[in-house]
């Protein structure tokens, strides 16, 4: 894929087979001097011939420069370990010098390492090192280094390494000489589902043999066919995770607004303090050194805090004004202006930084053009936990049974009994609780400010309303539905026009259904 | 009546005198002068800290005695990251508070919105940021760069073999005008470097962006046609956003790598940059580079940032470009004030062409005598570990901005200095 690392190859496949026959001779000084302070083509030749060294100490050397742990002080060249300089000809550590520079190794001198380090493990006795490196050469085309895949698959037993390999060597076989040999490779690479394979066919899309021609672009179709599922599969989950992410800042609006008929213009404020008070409380972690279980309190502590804010409005302000959306609109606006203030002066009006812990980095390759990122995934996982432990909560617990018969009729509720303004309280507090659970889940993925519930307020009302008022499911529905709308028109239109396109189809929505997805039956739809 | 009036009104006029005047000697002569950056909103990532820099730049001013023996008095306004909010800024700080000089503006549509507040009230403003180009104003002095002094390097340097020798290019950015100016720029460019405009992929995310997912997809799509770079113009909180999808998605830099231009040591604090080891941006300084210069400016940005409790920097103190560019632009301004012996608009202006300034980056800037731009070395960094930048190449020396980019048609006919006020009245 990288063809800095390609001139290389001749030379690392002579040491490569070299390696194999058992071996070594000293680290050579004239090369390790040029990789440290030579230039362009220089280094990249000095890097292969490190490799032809066969030294396990220049392949020591090569991976501390690949990771930018190689320094010079004067004409001496050391390895960083620590605090200590470790010579990487005699292995003698030594204290750091004062005056030091680091050699600079650039991408191309990475990929070339990375491919020469690849090349070198092809042959290594553990499983995990031949996969790791049959992986890192998918796509490198060069025909050089054909023998060297060809050594090692007559070594290779293991079903998975050998397919790979057998891809690598069809792509360095593309431009040999016999067309039969070609044609081959092309029928091979047309079974791969790796985004290298198309780059390769692509190149011989218009070749000039017409053989070769039709077969490169048939197989490029098939190639492109199985790409296409991978596209799709990346974009359905792209769908559902801004979904869930829509769903989590929707549901607790969908309790205030939906069941209790509050318009609440500070939910979005309800959120931004959730985000904040995982970011209070990843400082605690990162304080007493256990930061990478700062989630687990930082969940029940946005609740706990945007539960209590909301529970303070609620009865505060909010109370004073039920049945009179107007006031209410209005009122909760001017709260939510207030907390965003507060915020800013708490806090300040930069966003501050939440980090992810190690467990939320990085991501999970399912296809070979489709890596699903941890957090994203961990948050659609939440999400469902959320809308389970809401459900419950409401169907199934006594508070449930009281907030829901308190919306349904509040004067018969009181007269049996149900102290209405507690409930009210309750379930406005539960409303704002998930408002800050959706803050945390937000904190993992995007910037934490001030600003940050302006940004979900109106798709918050969308989903509520596009979901039909007072409906949990139609929530749920009307999230995953606005989640997919807009990625897929994302893909298609780019980012602004999306969120526009998005806008005008909900309009048009609510005004030929004014109810939303799912409009309340019976008695209780007066 | 008239008497008792009189004695009245000189009593009240001696002992105002009698107040006023211990004071006025009490008091020392000062200038004020204004500092308009967003400390709110989506910009504020990126414009905070240049606050801090020019209060930084003054106090060092005022500790050596001030500019002409008037200590420097600092009116710093807020404009939100609020692009009208900009212009009724800029002239609150002109009419009302009768600034000498402003420094401020990230964005190009904030510096545009308060453009005609400068040429009409006649006033001065250092903007410190590099933008697209495309403009000359007799009000403005540019000491960010031009794209010849940062875009079109950046895509040379990815073009040649130490770069990667990339063949197809995805231009990402901000919708709003730097972006959309200086990829119409490098469209042409490209074009001239004879890539086909199928290999030229352009979008753009609202301000505040914050779901790149199926960007980070498409670039992937788009990388197996052939060696891809990304060219991102993305601004603001959104970059933090896109580089952690860009991390976890694992898009290693060698196989596409993203050169940013709007991205430095500051953009990058908040995200973990071991996944984007070897990810590119160009600048005109990175902290990183080796030069006394430079070492003084780390060490007194240290010690402010500690004096002064900035959240962030008093822990781990940074600087970026952007700030090496405010603090060349408030001391050239001081020169430029005593050469001219005086703070008019006029002749503080006449007196900045050739004003030359030891520059952290190691390297001496230089105002260009006409077109209010300064001479720049152009580095390219590769993102390190620990989120600072290896400088992988560099210009020989400074080079001279081009505001009005060759590659876009119309601009030969264009002078390279700002238009007389006789030329600007039919």
């Amino acid at each position: 894929m990288f063809s800095g690392g390609r001139r290389a190859a001749a030379a690392i496949v002579a040491a490569a087979l070299f390696i194999a026959s058992g071996a070594a001779r000293a680290l050579d000084r004239d090369a390790v001097e040029k990789l440290a302070f030579g230039e362009g083509d220089e280094r990249i030749a000095a890097i292969a011939a490190l490799v032809a060294e066969g030294d396990a100490k220049a392949v020591e050397l090569l991976k501390a420069f690949a990771a930018g742990d190689v320094q010079t002080s004067g004409k001496r060249v050391f390895i960083v370990r620590g605090e200590k300089a470790v010579d990487p000809f005699t292995g003698v550590e030594s204290a750091l010098p004062a005056e030091r520079d680091d050699v600079v190794a650039n991408n191309r001198l990475r990929a070339a390492i990375g491919d020469a380090l690849a090349v070198l493990n092809l042959l290594s006795p553990e499983k995990s090192a031949r996969l790791a490196a049959a992986k890192a050469l998918a796509g490198v085309n060069d025909a050089a280094m054909y023998p060297l895949i060809e050594k090692a698959l007559a070594k290779e037993s293991d079903a998975e390494i050998r397919a790979l390999l057998e891809m690598t060597a069809a792509g360095m076989q593309l431009n040999a000489d016999s067309p039969d040999a070609r044609l081959a490779a092309i029928r091979l690479l047309g079974r791969s589902s790796n985004p290298n394979s198309k780059t390769l066919l692509l190149g011989l899309a218009s070749d000039a043999d017409p053989d070769i021609r039709r077969e490169a672009r048939m197989s490029l179709e098939a190639v492109e066919k199985r790409l296409a599922w991978g596209e799709w599969l990346g974009l359905a989950f792209a769908g559902v995770s801004l979904g869930s992410i829509l769903l989590l800042a929707a549901l607790g609006l969908a309790i205030t607004y939906g069941l209790m008929g509050v318009i609440n213009m500070a939910h979005g404020e309800l959120i931004m303090i959730g985000a904040y008070s995982a970011y209070v409380v990843q400082n605690l972690f990162r304080a007493w050194g256990i930061f990478d279980w700062y989630l687990v309190a930082a969940v029940p502590a946005s609740f706990i805090a945007a539960g209590l804010v909301g529970m303070a409005l609620e009865r505060s302000v909010i109370r004073w004004l039920y049945g009179r959306p107007l006031e209410t609109l209005l009122a909760t606006w001017g709260l939510s202006l207030i907390l965003i203030q507060a915020v800013r002066t708490v806090f300040g009006a930069q966003n501050v930084q939440v980090e992810n812990p190690a467990f939320m980095s990085g991501g999970i390759q399912v296809l070979s053009n489709v890596v699903l990122p941890w957090s994203r995934i961990y948050i659609v996982l939440f999400a469902v936990a959320v809308l389970a432990a809401m459900w419950l909560l409401l169907a199934k617990t006594r508070l449930g049974l009281f907030i829901r018969g308190v919306t349904q009729n509040r004067a018969m509720a009181s007269c049996v009994g149900v102290p209405t303004g507690r409930v009210d309280a309750w379930a406005f507090g539960l409303g704002s609780g998930i408002a800050g659970l959706a803050g945390c889940a937000l904190s993992q993925l995007g910037n934490v400010g001030p600003d940050l519930g302006q940004g979900y307020i109106v798709d918050s009302f969308l989903v509520v309303v596009f979901g039909g008022v007072g409906q949990l499911a139609g929530t749920v529905y009307a999230a995953l539905v606005l989640g997919f709308a807009n990625k897929l028109l994302e893909s298609w239109s780019g980012a602004v026009l999306a969120k526009i396109a998005v806008l005008v189809f909900i309009i048009i929505f609510i005004q030929r259904r004014p109810q939303g997805l799912f409009a309340l039956r019976g008695r209780v739809a007066d | 009546m008239k008497r008792r009036s009189m004695v009245k009104t000189l009593v009240l006029a001696a002992s105002i005198a009698a107040i006023g005047v211990p004071q006025a000697f009490a008091q020392e002569k000062t200038v004020k002068v204004g500092v308009l950056h967003s400390l709110s909103g989506t910009m504020a990532i990126s414009e905070t800290v240049l606050k801090d820099t020019v209060l930084m730049a003054f106090d060092e001013i005022n500790a050596k005695g001030g500019v002409m023996g008037m200590k420097i008095e600092p009116v710093v306004v807020d404009p939100a990251s609020n692009w009208p909010l900009f212009a009724e800024k800029a002239r609150q700080l002109i009419t009302q508070d009768k600034v000498a000089v402003v420094f401020g503006c990230w964005t190009s549509v904030s510096r545009k919105s308060v453009l005609p507040v400068f040429e009409e009230l006649n006033s001065l403003l250092f903007y410190p940021v590099q933008y697209e180009g495309e403009e000359i104003s007799r009000n403005v002095f540019y000491t960010g760069a031009a794209p010849n002094q940062q875009a079109i390097p950046a895509v040379e340097y990815l073009m040649s073999k130490d770069g990667g020798g990339a063949k197809r290019w995805f231009l990402l950015g901000t919708d709003y005008v730097y972006p959309r100016t200086t990829n119409k720029i490098l469209r042409a460019f490209l074009k001239s470097k004879g890539v086909a405009e199928k290999d030229i992929e352009e979008i753009y995310t609202p301000f505040g962006h914050s779901d790149y997912q199926t960007i980070v997809a498409n670039i992937k799509k788009f990388s197996a046609g052939g060696k891809t770079a990304v060219v991102s113009t993305i601004n603001g909180d959104s970059n933090v956003p896109f580089y952690k999808e860009l991390g976890n998605q694992g898009l290693k830099a060698t196989d596409v790598p993203v050169v940013a231009f709007s991205v430095g040591e500051e953009e990058l604090r908040g995200v973990d940059t071991k996944p984007l080891v070897g990810h590119l941006a160009a600048w005109n300084y990175f902290m990183s580079i080796k030069a006394p210069a430079n070492d003084a400016f780390i060490k007194k940005w240290s010690a402010y940032a500690k004096a002064k409790n900035i959240p962030g920097h008093k822990d781990k103190p940074l600087t970026n470009d952007p700030m090496e560019a405010t603090y060349i632009g408030v001391y050239m301004w001081k020169q430029a004030v005593e050469k001219a012996k005086s703070f008019d608009v006029e002749k503080v202006t006449a007196a900045m062409a050739g004003q030359t300034f030891p520059a952290p980056s190691g390297i001496t800037s230089k105002m260009d005598e006409k077109n209010h731009h300064l001479h720049k070395a152009v580095f390219i960094g590769e993102v390190k570990a620990d989120g600072q930048f290896n400088v992988v190449w560099k210009t020989q020396g400074p080079i001279k901005a081009q505001p009005w980019s060759p590659y876009i048609p119309g601009n030969d006919k264009k002078k390279d200095e700002p238009a007389l006020m006789a030329d600007k009245k039919p």
